[in-house]
């Protein structure tokens, strides 16, 4: 499986977003991993000694995305955030791309500025508004997963607790209480925030959702930065994980 | 070319963290008697006419589940 990472003037983790892709895919070749990833992952993670299927980066301006298997939105300052957070990034060209991607079917995930673009495209229901008490906040804080069904969480357990940085200033999960209903209903809740640890404000203590069909999600939580031992977590691995192992498991 | 201001705030209901900062720094300074602050802000252009404006607020400048916006055209 081959990801892509795409870079807006102004993004900042996309970097770290490319390294976890890696770390999570060449764990998955060799079997090991945060979950317990099935021995045929190995056949759609496919051969990562060639530079065919290492990630890479996709620029804002580049439309061609059909050598990818997955796509990050990355968090940081896409465009600087002016007007509203991911406003202007929904028009560049790479995210009309995306849109095309993700309407055939292509897993997509949205993390921080991400999840805030994906949602300003329409791609995911909300909106992101400013945390309740203004302050950015930088911590580790605790997910509960949700029971969305979605490739993204195939190596999770719904109701599973993993522990991922919180790093963000607009990160207010806000729905009008009708779309609100509807995303309940649907089981498109992919994390809320553990009991007490709710950081911002989120209604229903959402800290991601994933669109009806189950291929797009955001949140705001940075999984890219808890991928390694030294980090304290490697639960971020699993969101990294998930379509490979859906698709092992799909096909086998 | 027409002068247009657009005015776009949070909707009626959404807590407006930047307003409830402002408001909390009120008494300090010594206001007293203020309440509901909410921050929004203007748009001020040019176009040619006001055919696209509508659309343009729609899809760019303001984000229609949380904010409502107003046109006003100053001159043209």
């Amino acid at each position: 499986m081959k990801w892509g990472v795409l870079q807006f003037p102004g993004s900042c983790d996309e970097r770290d977003a490319l390294n976890a892709c890696q770390i999570a895919m060449t764990a998955l070749s060799f079997g090991g991993g945060s979950g317990e990833a099935p021995s045929s992952a190995r056949n759609v993670v496919g051969d990562l000694t060639g530079p065919a299927s290492l990630p890479r980066l996709v620029w804002h301006e580049e439309t061609d995305l059909s050598d990818l298997d997955g796509v990050v939105v990355p968090g940081g300052f896409s465009y600087g955030d002016y007007l509203r957070a991911g406003a202007i990034a929904r028009f560049s060209p790479a995210m009309t791309a995306v849109a095309e991607f993700a309407a055939a079917g292509g897993p997509v995930l949205g993390i921080c500025n991400g999840f805030q673009v994906l949602c300003e495209s329409g791609l995911l229901p909300g909106a992101l508004l400013t945390n309740e008490r203004t302050r950015f906040i930088c911590r580790q804080g605790d997910l509960i997963v949700g029971e969305a069904d979605s490739p993204f969480l195939s190596g999770y357990e719904a109701g599973q607790t993993i522990s991922i940085p919180f790093k963000h200033q607009s990160g207010r999960f806000f729905a009008p209480p009708d779309l609100l209903d509807q995303i309940e209903s649907n089981n498109q809740v992919a994390f809320r925030y553990a009991p007490g640890q709710n950081p911002n404000g989120s209604l229903n203590d959402i800290a991601g959702v994933t669109n009806e069909a189950g291929n797009v999600i955001g949140l705001m939580p940075h999984p890219e930065h808890a991928v390694e031992g030294f980090s304290g977590s490697t639960d971020g691995l699993g969101l990294f994980q998930g379509p490979a192992i859906a698709a092992a498991g799909a096909g086998s | 070319m027409i002068q247009a201001r657009v005015l776009i705030r949070p909707k009626e209901g959404i807590l407006d963290a930047q307003g409830k900062a402002v408001e909390g720094a009120l008494p300090a300074l010594g206001f007293s008697g203020i309440e509901h602050v909410r921050i929004g802000r203007i748009v001020e252009l040019q176009a040619d006419s006001t055919d696209q404006l509508e659309e343009l607020c729609e899809k760019l400048l303001a984000n229609p589940l949380i904010e409502d916006y107003e046109i006003e055209t100053i001159s043209g």
